[in-house]
């Protein structure tokens, strides 16, 4: 098969392997850093110490309550966020007016840092998982809205014309042609939207809460426990990985209809 | 055994389409409140199983006529009738075949051809064993799981062309729909086009700014000055033989006297058409 000549990239197999290259040349560095005390290991921790507290969390099995509750609230703030979004977006899509009144108020909400929502949603919703689902919500719901609404709006006039002539009522029209657009639109936005709501819920959690990944965190700082601060995040970044390659397999089952054209961005093979 | 009766003497036959004194008025781009006609008074019928192709410089409003007929647009002023019923709201008796790429990009080509019938009540499963005969009839069998994006133009349009005709419409109304294409698809999907057309008569009106291309199909050229105000100032009959071949039939002296007759006139209005583009 013919390549392009100007984006040759070595191999799959040669990338993982520099790829690994790079994660354990930050260990090595890290290691040497703390071990000859340039960096204090109070401040810094060293990494076999964050190692081995994060493999021990894993095998006595404490770290899954925590992470189980932190996937929970993202998998919520992510569901809500995106039906709601979904919902809403249709509608302003298709309502003028609605969309024209609101415009103001939306992008001010959305340009608030939702941070600052944290408290008050702990203080109408309590310490517990739903606080933490709520300011996931406010972050996801703005994606999807603002992608579902792009959807639908940009839905190929010839095509809708098309679908219409071919006997579509607004039903089919709705179901062939407007929503296949906007999920188009919200599945490419997914990566973002799954971050967003993990987001929402370790910054909750790290704000108030009794279990979680950010509560771990949160805890660990509270002693200036630097290996567990480290250990914490560790973990936080297996799990965010393990979901964006769900994520990417989810996206690439349900978009197998589009071209292919990021290949060389994200090196999908 | 008797016939049914005839409910029209022979010659008074309902037309499969009628167009009466069309006008289509738009608000101009400007947004200054002026108007722009793309066509004027325009009034012709199309006989059931005929073929009818429109010519006329570019802007000339050809495809606002088809839009018209479609039911996609409600004209300013005028009717149109199909089989006598008038078009208001979509025309259930007319399929359209679009200059631009129509197909539903996240469907398979099957799942394309197959939509009609699924719009009309049919199962899925149906429908796409329904489709599936099409896709073979415009040489695509093989390609059934494909989706637009992983097929040529050419094939994209063979798609579509089975998508409007899987319905079966009585009146087929096409715009400009290879005009995309390379010359030796072009003519291949011109062909292909007449044989299915032969197969059953549908009534056609076809829309080009190519001359050649509408003598060689058409039963009858219809051409349109250039806009605004568009209106309609001749009719030619095309009386070559058929079953045709698009690419021989040209090479035939009826054929150029033809051509010569109509580009004659057509000529004056494509110069019109460019003097005024140029004067914006």
């Amino acid at each position: 098969m013919a390549v392009a000549r100007t984006k040759r990239l070595p191999s799959r197999p040669v990338i993982l392997l520099l790829q690994v290259a790079v994660l354990i040349g930050f260990f090595l560095l890290w290691h040497v850093l703390t071990a000859t005390n340039i960096l204090s290991p109070f401040f810094f921790g060293t990494p076999l110490a964050v190692l081995e507290r994060t493999w021990n969390d894993f095998a006595s099995g404490v770290i899954w309550y925590h992470l189980g509750i932190t996937l929970l609230e993202t998998a919520l703030a992510f569901a809500i966020g995106t039906v709601a979004g979904i919902a809403f977006g249709f509608w302003f899509a298709r309502a003028p007016l609605v969309s024209v009144v609101f415009d103001p108020y939306i992008k001010a909400v959305n340009a608030l840092p939702r941070v600052v929502l944290a408290p008050i949603f702990a203080l109408w919703l309590g310490l517990g998982i739903w606080s933490k689902v709520a300011l996931g919500v406010t972050l996801v719901f703005f994606i999807v809205f603002f992608n579902v609404y792009q959807g639908v709006k940009e839905v190929s006039p010839v095509v809708l014309a098309n679908a219409r002539m071919l006997g579509a009522s607004n039903r089919h029209l709705f179901r062939h042609v407007y929503l296949p657009s906007a999920l188009s639109w919200v599945f490419s936005s997914l990566h973002t939207a799954v971050g967003f709501a993990m987001v929402g819920a370790v910054v909750g959690e790290y704000l108030g809460s009794a279990a979680g990944l950010g509560y771990r965190i949160h805890q660990a700082e509270g002693v200036f426990d630097t290996v567990g601060v480290f250990s914490g995040m560790l973990v936080l970044t297996i799990f965010v990985v393990v979901i964006d390659v769900v994520v990417t397999v989810i996206e690439k089952r349900l978009l197998h209809w589009r071209p292919q054209e990021a290949q060389t961005t994200n090196a999908q093979g | 055994m008797a016939e049914a009766p005839a409910l029209r003497p022979e010659g008074t036959e309902t037309p499969a389409l009628r167009l009466e004194g069309v006008t289509c008025t738009f608000p101009s781009p400007d947004g200054r409140g002026s108007t722009y006609t793309a066509v004027q008074g325009v009034s012709f019928t199309v006989a059931a199983g005929e073929f009818v192709s429109i010519v006329g410089p570019t802007g000339s409003g050809k495809s606002t006529l088809l839009n018209v007929a479609a039911g996609l647009l409600e004209p300013s002023e005028g009717r149109a009738f199909a089989f006598g019923q008038l078009v208001n709201g979509i025309n259930p008796l007319a399929g359209y075949m679009f200059q631009a790429e129509a197909l539903m990009p996240w469907k398979s080509a099957l799942e394309n051809v197959a939509a009609g019938l699924e719009f009309r009540g049919v199962s899925k499963r149906e429908a796409e064993e329904r489709a599936r005969p099409w896709l073979a009839r415009v040489g695509l069998d093989r390609f059934g799981d494909r989706y637009p994006h992983q097929l040529s133009g050419g094939m994209r349009k063979r798609v579509a062309l089975a998508q409007t005709l899987i319905v079966d419409p009585k009146i087929v109304l096409m715009d400009e729909p290879f005009s995309a294409l390379d010359i030796q698809t072009r003519q291949m999907m011109e062909n292909e086009l007449l044989d299915l057309w032969s197969a059953d008569r549908k009534s056609v009106v076809f829309i080009t700014h190519d001359l050649e291309e509408a003598i060689s199909m058409s039963d009858r050229v219809l051409v349109l000055s250039a806009g605004p105000g568009a209106r309609l100032i001749g009719e030619y009959p095309v009386d070559l033989e058929r079953p045709r071949d698009v690419a021989e039939i040209r090479m035939t002296p009826h054929f150029l006297d033809l051509h010569r007759e109509i580009w004659g006139q057509l000529r004056e209005e494509v110069l019109k058409g460019y003097a005024q583009t140029k004067l914006k």
